[in-house]
């Protein structure tokens, strides 16, 4: 903990701004939750709550020109990159004004003027593209680093053992930061990966590999800290290993048969939000009333964007041979 | 035989013929040499020059920052491909052999294919993908297929397929040029081949066949090694009096329809042959694009398709040979057609 000492000295705006982005992804995701369950959008989701800080905690480190490439369950990437709760949410409703025009739905969500190259809706899909963005920045000399999100299921896909190989002999500037929510799906990572921790693996491509709380939004953001200032002064990437749990099921369909609900209950006693609201409270930060104000606020923000989704028109017909070529 | 822009140049140039591997060679050099963001990547591009040697010399001009020589990693290398595309670049891939494409699957078909379309227009992947392809080299069942029906078959990608060397220059330049990922063909057997190739740069557009012979009696529209037999089949077919009109679509996606529907209604009889796999492959969707055309009213026999036998690529010369359609199959065709057996 004294290693995040650093945090702590900074302005107000921006500790109380992180605590608004990670309530502003957990209440986004327990409302798509909500209308999963009422059956109001179609199609299918994946959940990240439980999992606000390693989203909101890497993205806080970055700067405007720096890209992320995401994952399927990227709701939370896109807002810590900047995105409009609004368009996503019409996205989510397959409306003309979502991100992706209503043609990619939950799973590709992308604001590549925010340098967010896109959700994915393959496991490993995004890691050799977030390798092919940080090549753009190596070679037009940009000054852009790259983080690629991936779970723990995405470490057993060829594609991840390629890419970053790829990245590490070339020195890319690309952080690949690895959340490992417990479960590829309903596969235990304990018993799909034989080793204690996926960061052990980046020795094996001659990188520096760190695991870090993924609940504790300080580390997190003291390990990303350091591994920017690594990969942006040239020396290559750097592989992150962010230990969280998802407390939803896999996706909309999944009864969770596959773990117990004490496992669960575990887990949410360790709510990244609620530690770092307390520890803002006990540092005379915020006060209580501020930090329920924040509550308040962020759930009414995401009122607002099921409005502006629900008051969105749907798609015209004409669109729909549209780019599929540019 | 020769495309438009061979005919428009001058005397001497005329003079000057290199190999269709040399043709590829010019056309990734002047486009580096003009456009900072073109750069290659792919195994043992390098000093090794590529498996066909057709990037050869280049590392020693360009650098290895811009001929990038990568490890055996498929996915990875159409994937950072893609990535760079994405990002403002414009990366040409050397897949060294069009068999290891299954490698490199999810990252075209998933990722390239789709991401335009996914992210509602926004992002251009302006890459190529060359690869050769094609039986004949005694390479056997994984380094000799003809795969172009797959990727034919994604919406997002485009095909090219040349048969000849100032083709192949032209058609690169427009593939580097296009904002949408391309897969460029080249047939082995094609890299040695030889014609005047003009030296200075030039476009052929993507979406225009070549009618490389004029006939009135029968069309054939052929792919890659099989232009150059069904161009022998034509002048012996000539000897019998069979007058043969030979299309080469140049580029499967976009296809250019209005050629070949015009010389279906002008011949009334028509020929689909291709290296590849009878059994699904595009030889099938030109059948029945001319069916479903105004052309059918035209036809005065079957349209036929020739391909080859659903088998892998064998090992033994005269298997591998026999598994595909030669110049007598093609003629005999042609015969068929002409005289209805």
């Amino acid at each position: 903990m004294t290693q995040a000492d650093w945090m702590w000295e900074e302005p107000k705006e921006k500790l109380v701004d992180w605590l608004e982005q990670m309530w502003t992804v957990r209440w986004f995701d327990e409302k798509v939750d909500e209308f999963f369950a009422k059956g109001m959008i179609h199609g299918t989701t994946h959940l990240c709550v439980g999992q606000e800080a390693s989203a909101v905690g890497v993205c806080a480190m970055l700067e405007d020109k720096d890209k992320i490439t995401s994952t399927h369950r990227g709701h939370g990437h896109c807002i810590a990159k900047g995105a409009d709760p609004d368009r996503m949410m019409a996205e989510l409703f397959g409306r003309e004004t979502g991100y992706c025009k209503g043609k990619g739905g939950s799973m590709h969500i992308a604001d590549v003027e925010k340098g967010n190259l896109g959700a994915n809706g393959i496991v490993g899909g995004g890691i050799p593209l977030a390798v092919g963005a940080a090549l753009t920045s190596k070679m037009r000399q940009e000054g852009y680093i790259t983080v690629c999100f991936f779970g723990d299921g995405a470490a057993n896909e060829g594609s991840f053992h390629e890419a970053v190989n790829l990245a590490a002999i070339w020195d890319l500037p690309v952080i690949f930061v690895c959340e490992n929510n417990q479960y590829g799906m309903s596969g235990p990572v304990k018993d799909m990966v034989k080793i204690e921790n996926i960061a052990d693996r980046a020795s094996g491509y001659g990188i520096p590999g760190h695991v870090v709380d993924g609940n504790n939004l300080p580390e997190v953001m003291t390990v990303m800290k350091e591994a920017v200032e690594y990969t942006r002064n040239g020396s290559g990437p750097v592989l992150i290993e962010a230990k969280t749990y998802r407390w939803k099921g896999h996706s909309k369909s999944d009864a969770k048969k596959y773990r117990t609900r004490e496992e669960e209950k575990e887990w949410k006693d360790k709510d990244p939000i609620r530690f770092f609201q307390d520890a803002l409270i006990e540092r005379g930060i915020i006060t209580e009333e501020e930090a329920d104000t924040v509550k308040k606020d962020t759930k009414a923000r995401i009122e607002r964007s099921v409005e502006f989704a629900e008051q969105s028109p749907e798609p015209s017909a004409d669109t729909l041979l549209e780019d599929v070529y540019a | 035989m020769q495309s438009s822009a061979v005919n428009s140049s001058n005397n001497k140039e005329t003079t000057r013929s290199i190999t269709f591997a040399e043709a590829v060679r010019e056309a990734l050099s002047q486009e580096m040499r003009e456009d900072q963001d073109v750069f290659i990547l792919g195994e043992d591009i390098g000093v090794y020059g590529g498996a066909f040697g057709v990037t050869r010399g280049m590392i020693e001009e360009f650098g290895p920052e811009r001929v990038r020589n990568t490890p055996i990693s498929e996915a990875a290398i159409t994937g950072a491909a893609i990535g760079s595309a994405l990002t403002g670049m414009k990366p040409v891939v050397e897949l060294q052999f069009s068999d290891f494409i299954t490698i490199a699957m999810d990252q075209l078909v998933n990722q390239a294919a789709k991401l335009r379309y996914m992210y509602g227009g926004k992002g251009n992947v302006p890459m190529v993908l060359r690869t050769p392809s094609g039986s004949g080299t005694g390479a056997a069942a994984q380094h000799s297929q003809s795969l172009e029906a797959w990727v034919a078959h994604v919406p997002g990608l485009k095909v090219v397929q040349p048969s000849t060397a100032s083709d192949a220059k032209g058609l690169l330049k427009a593939a580097i040029a296009d904002p949408n990922p391309v897969i460029f063909y080249e047939h082995k057997l094609l890299y040695k081949t030889q014609e005047h190739v003009p030296e200075e740069a030039y476009t052929i557009p993507l979406g225009e066949a070549d009618v490389k012979r004029e006939g009135t009696d029968v069309t054939i529209v052929a792919t890659a090694v099989m232009v150059h037999k069904a161009l022998e089949a034509a002048e012996k077919l000539a000897e019998e009096g069979i007058d043969v009109e030979v299309i080469d679509p140049r580029t499967l996606v976009p296809l250019d329809e209005k050629t070949i529907v015009d010389s279906v209604k002008k011949t009334g009889r028509v020929i689909v042959v291709h290296e590849a796999v009878k059994r699904g492959g595009y030889g099938g969707e030109i059948a029945s694009m001319i069916a479903e055309s105004e052309a059918f009213d035209y036809l005065d026999a079957p349209v036929r398709r020739l391909g080859a036998l659903p088998i892998p690529v064998p090992y033994n010369p005269a298997l591998e040979k026999a598994m595909v359609p030669q110049m007598d199959d093609i003629m005999q065709a042609a015969r068929d057609s002409v005289h209805r057996r």
